[in-house]
């Protein structure tokens, strides 16, 4: 091979990183989001092109018939998916991606490995042999581990944490397994080395399966987000494997946005990442759903719910992921523009593990037309609701619950919430009185300024703004 | 992949060093995208991570009926969908974002009006 062709495929790779990092750069800015997803798709079309150049002498028909299927599968469940259905989607690609991942470690090894009868390590170095290694085993776990998080958002198994007896041990005795496998392939006689390399793989699908299965649906913004970074990781390792920086730089910037957002939703849930993946945190099913006994709560009819909006100047919607599920982002748009049209200033305020990924109500809220610069992050909004009227919460529960701040016997003790208390009078849209996702009470039901309104949120909503109207 | 022969200990430093820089760049440029952007800034770095759709055109580049072919061929179907999907419905939420700002200043606009 000639070395300009590799002189300028390296070069050609090199504008590809940088497309994808000022790509990133433009995702800081709303108005420049979607040009910097442009950019960034542009990189990945030009990285595969060079790819293509490089490969020498190839005979294209699997790479063609791989690339039509997946396009297609591809472009059909983009244009499908609901936007509430948005973080099971990115499960699932995310999870398909490390799939992938695991599966050219995989091939690769029986390319380049097999057919030289060789220890994996003679036959292509130590270095490309670990993260061949560790490549399968990132891989497979953000595949299966993605898969879980998707089948559990999407409702087809169920949300709430499944324990298995002794699942820390089981789980233990997997990763010790894997962890001698994986070193055993390194050294192993190339009679064996295939099925150690397999067994290996299968049990870091299963792992993968298991570390997710335990862990419940409120804390899925955080496995998503972990499972990112991972995915991430896994091409990084491929990287090294090819001796290709492109997949390097990439994967490890991927790896690295998903360890912030991790962080993130970790900061506002207040809980640290091993309590999540391992705490099984709501995961006593005694407490969940029964909210304990309340007393003194004052029930509001919509007519009399739209008499304190009628009187207010000032609103703060708290919409949760309740709100999501009733589908009442248009019907909270209606009433807040007639309620801006009355002179009222409203605002939204986002806590951010509303919805159930990290920004996921921004995204909900934007697809009904609520003009971004009326929606506040919560340390923007705090100070703010003492000289509010009315907040109306709709469906949020444990992101609005006061115990936080103060009882320290609270699970959700020190988690930042909104401070709708602070508020003149506080209108909670809910269902019933039943517990969130933490599955524990809620004193702001009892607060004297507070009134519950029994409805599902989006007939709750219209209701309102139809009383409105008559005022 | 790059057909340069490099000394194998010199590569394997030179792509941690890349790794490590890029984690570091990676860590300051996310860290500044706003809350209201996350979902969208997720799934946009998740159709980047299909990146690894490189290393799927090697696995699948012979396309004899063989284990290692075959596996490549998965492999550029999975990398495929997250790329291709990735990228659309990233597409589709920011496209909301646009629409929205434009319909806010129409707004203002009307109102001033």
């Amino acid at each position: 091979m000639d070395n300009i062709t590799h002189i300028i495929t390296y070069l050609g790779y090199l504008v590809a990183t940088v497309m994808f990092i000022v790509g990133l750069k433009l995702q800081q800015r709303v108005p420049t989001a979607r040009r910097g997803n442009h950019l960034s798709a542009l990189g990945m079309l030009l990285a595969v092109i060079l790819a293509l150049l490089d490969l020498g002498t190839f005979n294209p028909l699997y790479i063609i018939i791989g690339v039509v299927i997946g396009s297609a599968i591809g472009a059909i469940a983009a244009y499908k998916a609901k936007m509430t259905d948005m973080p099971q989607m990115v499960a699932l690609f995310n999870g398909l991606g490390g799939g992938a991942s695991m599966l050219v470690a995989l091939s690769l090894f029986h390319m380049e490995v097999l057919p030289k009868s060789q220890t994996m390590i003679a036959a292509i170095g130590a270095d490309s042999a670990i993260t061949t290694v560790l490549s399968i085993i990132i891989g497979a776990v953000t595949l299966t581990g993605s898969i879980v998080a998707f089948l559990k958002l999407q409702e087809w198994i169920s949300g709430r944490p499944i324990l298995i007896p002794g699942r820390h041990i089981i789980n233990l005795v997997l990763a010790i397994a894997a962890l001698v496998l994986g070193t055993w392939s390194l050294f192993a006689d190339p009679s064996q080395v295939a099925i150690i390399l397999w067994v290996f793989a299968a049990i870091a699908l299963i792992l993968g399966a298991l570390l997710v299965i335990p862990i419940g649906g409120a804390d899925m913004p955080v496995v998503i987000s972990l499972l990112n970074s991972y995915s991430g990781l896994a091409a990084a390792m491929t990287g090294f494997v090819l001796k290709n920086n492109l997949l390097i730089v990439v994967g490890s910037l991927v790896g690295a946005s998903g360890i912030i957002l991790t962080r993130i939703m970790s900061k506002a849930m207040n809980r640290s990442l091993a309590n999540v993946l391992f705490g099984g945190f709501g995961a006593t099913d005694q407490t969940a759903g029964a909210g304990g006994e309340y007393s003194g709560v004052k029930s509001a009819s919509i007519e009399e719910s739209a008499l304190i909006l009628e009187s207010a100047s000032s609103v703060i919607f708290v919409p949760g992921y309740g709100l999501a599920v009733a589908q009442a982002q248009h019907a909270v748009k209606e009433l807040a523009e007639l309620l801006i049209k009355r002179g009222v200033s409203v605002k939204y305020a986002i806590h951010p593990v509303a919805g159930r990924m990290p920004g996921h109500m921004n995204v909900l809220l934007a697809e009904s037309n609520v003009p971004y610069e009326q929606l506040y992050e919560m340390d923007a909004i705090n100070h703010e609701f003492k000289a509010t009227d009315v907040a109306v919460v709709i469906g949020a529960n444990d992101v609005v619950n006061p115990a936080a701040t103060h009882d320290r016997g609270s699970p959700i003790y020190g988690m930042p919430i909104l401070n709708v208390h602070e508020a003149r009078s506080v209108i909670i849209i809910k269902r019933s009185l039943g517990a969130g996702f933490a599955g524990i009470r809620n004193e702001l039901f009892e607060y004297p300024n507070a009134v519950m309104m029994f409805a599902d949120a989006r007939k709750g909503l219209a209701g309102l703004t139809e009383e409105l109207k008559q005022m | 992949m790059t057909g340069f022969e490099l000394d194998p200990t010199v590569a394997l430093l030179m792509g941690l060093t890349v790794f490590l820089l890029a984690v570091f760049l990676g860590l300051e440029v996310i860290a500044k995208v706003p809350p209201t952007l996350h979902t969208p800034l997720m799934s946009g770095s998740n159709a980047i991570s299909g990146i690894t759709i490189v290393g799927a055109l090697v696995a699948a580049k012979l396309s004899t009926p063989d284990v290692a072919n075959i596996l490549g061929l998965i492999a550029v179907v999975l990398a495929t969908i997250n790329v291709v999907g990735g990228y659309l419905v990233t597409d589709r939420m920011m496209a909301m974002f646009k629409k929205k700002q434009a319909a806010a200043k129409g707004a203002k606009e009307a109102s001033h009006g």
